[in-house]
């Protein structure tokens, strides 16, 4: 309710409530008598503002429950999309859908859409199996090998990004661009459809391994040992977790930390149990992520921050946080 | 019933890491074994619990070849504690013993009677609400004890059940190697195998039915500790010079170097 209100334009709690059951009562009240300013109420909320908030919605949950099973799956807590570079690999896998397929995903239609989150889901899955191999041995995860095949990987992305810019035309140019930033401004309700669906695929799909994970944080023949078909979960958890991330780059681009920092809260909150860390992560990030946007669009009003950046600028301090209480654990 | 492996062999990397090695766990019996560092010990146990494949030969668990048991099955009958276990989330005690319950389906309330039986065995029911990472690595290691033991508390219908484990006994103080000795003797009365590797040979004779010397990737000797540990066989697998005298009060062997 405070997300639909603030924004550009300040939209009071009653006229919410008056355009709510305008909605549901639509024949009788358009015919009121300020006609015009409550359709446009209408449709500040209904088409831009209640998309918006529900893709924030759907992202938070997406990248804070991938997050979470990230972690999990690599034995270490401080294992996120952003800063083990699948964001970055997917975002290359967007930019050259972008660039190959060029004319009919400018329109902005489903099919595009659906054809940059597949770019973007076969990136992250190469980025992901790439850093998993790299920096998973017997004996667990090493963070140094994860963060630096994340910088790596990150720069072979980075590289092959402004390759991709330097030849896109103009048009191209703006897309990437504007989704590189980390941006919900592009929300409809075309996009916040597909977004849901995943977010309801891995909300239905991971808790079913939850206890495989809680059996993964021991080590993967110590899972084995307990039972747990190590290899399929791990094929599984890698194919959703890319999905996830694949998804919500070609979304809303780069929109860091919420991976990192909403499963190490909730984690201290609630402890590591994967069977409750799973849906407190999916709520935490929903919650964070509605108010990390809304803030977006009203601390420089009239003209919106990026998400990512915001996003960014409340993780970045968080992670040098949890460094530094690690090193003091050693 | 028992846990047997049949001329097994393996060769990684042009190396041989086991040569011919045929072991026979019997329910009911403790086999503990022995021998120098870097004999393949640990390859012989990943073995034997079908963590790596034998390049030759065969493993079987109660009459079926190791690798036909479906993964959860072969979890209700053999558990193996590793000899580290690197855990870096903060779960509490009780929760790392609970995972030891994960092939089971029993219900939480029965698991949760399992999980404080199983700590009060290894002597940590103190530490049951503790965090795992602010742990001792001596009560880190007895709460992994305790959690292969969850895993293997009750008999199964499949078959007779065994204990793999790579020397439970390297981060204890006196009390608890002794405590963990006892466990193991009491799980082999209740008639579970033990198969576990030891380098305190003394520790091996007093508790062991089966002595098993490994030295460069195959079977020395084994049998009782009375027909096993020879002073020749000492010098000849560990090249130390050693007297065997006999324990005053057990009248197991005694190695004295």
């Amino acid at each position: 309710m405070f997300a639909l209100g603030t924004g550009t334009v300040n939209i009071s709690i009653v006229d919410i409530w008056q355009a709510i059951i305008g909605l549901f009562s639509s024949g009788s009240s358009s015919s009121s008598s300020n006609f015009s300013s409550s359709s446009q109420i209408h449709t500040i909320l209904f088409d831009i503002r209640l998309p918006r908030i529900l893709l924030a919605l759907c992202l938070g949950v997406i990248l804070a429950i991938s997050g979470a099973v990230m972690q999990g799956l690599f034995r270490n807590p401080l294992a996120d999309p952003s800063l083990i570079g699948v964001s970055g690999g997917a975002s290359v896998g967007a930019s050259i859908v972008i660039v190959m397929a060029g004319g009919w995903i400018q329109s902005g239609s489903a099919l595009g859409l659906s054809a940059v989150a597949a770019g973007a889901f076969a990136g992250g899955f190469i980025a992901t199996i790439l850093v998993y191999r790299l920096a998973t041995s017997e004996i667990g995860t090493s963070v140094t090998t994860m963060l630096l095949a994340g910088i790596a990987i990150g720069a072979i992305a980075g590289a092959l990004n402004s390759l991709l810019s330097y030849f896109a035309d103009n048009d191209m140019l703006r897309q990437i661009s504007l989704w590189q930033m980390g941006n919900l401004s592009t929300a409809n309700w075309s996009r916040v459809a597909m977004v849901a669906v995943v977010a309801a695929l891995l909300v239905g799909l991971f808790p079913r391994d939850s206890r495989a994970l809680n059996a993964l944080l021991l080590g993967e023949s110590e899972a084995r040992h307990l039972g747990i078909d190590v290899q399929r979960v791990k094929r599984r958890l890698i194919v959703l977790t890319a999905l996830g991330i694949g998804t919500s780059v070609a979304m809303a681009g780069m929109i860091g930390f919420v991976g990192l920092v909403v499963p190490h809260a909730i984690r201290l909150l609630i402890g590591p149990d994967h069977r409750w860390l799973l849906p407190g992560s999916a709520l935490a990030g929903a919650i964070l992520l509605i108010i990390a946007d809304s803030l977006a669009r009203v601390v420089v009003a009239p003209t919106e921050l990026p998400t990512g950046i915001l996003t960014a600028l409340l993780g970045a301090p968080f992670f040098v946080a949890l460094l530094i209480q690690r090193r003091r654990e050693i | 019933m028992a846990l047997m492996a049949e001329n097994i062999s393996l060769h990684i990397s042009g190396f041989n890491l086991l040569r011919d090695v045929s072991m026979r766990v019997e329910p009911g019996t403790v086999t503990a074994i022995v021998g120098p560092n870097g004999a393949g010990k640990s390859s012989l146990l990943k073995v034997l619990t079908g963590e790596m494949i034998a390049t030759t030969g065969q493993v079987s668990l109660n009459h079926q070849p190791l690798h036909t048991w479906a993964l959860e099955q072969k979890a209700k009958m053999l558990a193996v504690l590793p000899q580290h276990t690197v855990l870096n989330f903060p779960f509490t005690a009780d929760e790392v013993v609970a995972l030891g319950r994960i092939p089971h389906q029993t219900g939480i309330l029965k698991d949760e009677l399992i999980v404080a039986d199983a700590l009060k065995a290894v002597d940590a029911n103190y530490l049951q609400k503790r965090f795992y990472t602010q742990m001792s690595g001596g009560e880190k290691q007895r709460v992994q004890l305790a959690r292969v033991l969850a895993q293997i508390w009750e008999p199964t219908q499949l078959g007779d059940q065994f204990l793999v484990l790579d020397e439970p006994t390297s981060a204890f103080d006196l009390s608890h190697q002794k405590l963990t000795l006892e466990i193991v003797r009491g799980l082999a009365e209740q008639g579970t195998g033990v198969v576990m590797v030891l380098h305190d040979l003394n520790l091996a004779a007093r508790c062991a039915d089966n002595l098993v010397v490994f030295d460069s990737g195959t079977i020395s000797a084994q049998g009782s500790p009375e027909e096993v540990l020879t002073e020749a066989l000492i010098s000849q697998v560990f090249g130390v010079k050693s007297i065997i005298a006999k324990h005053p009060v057990t009248q197991k062997p005694l190695v004295i170097t």
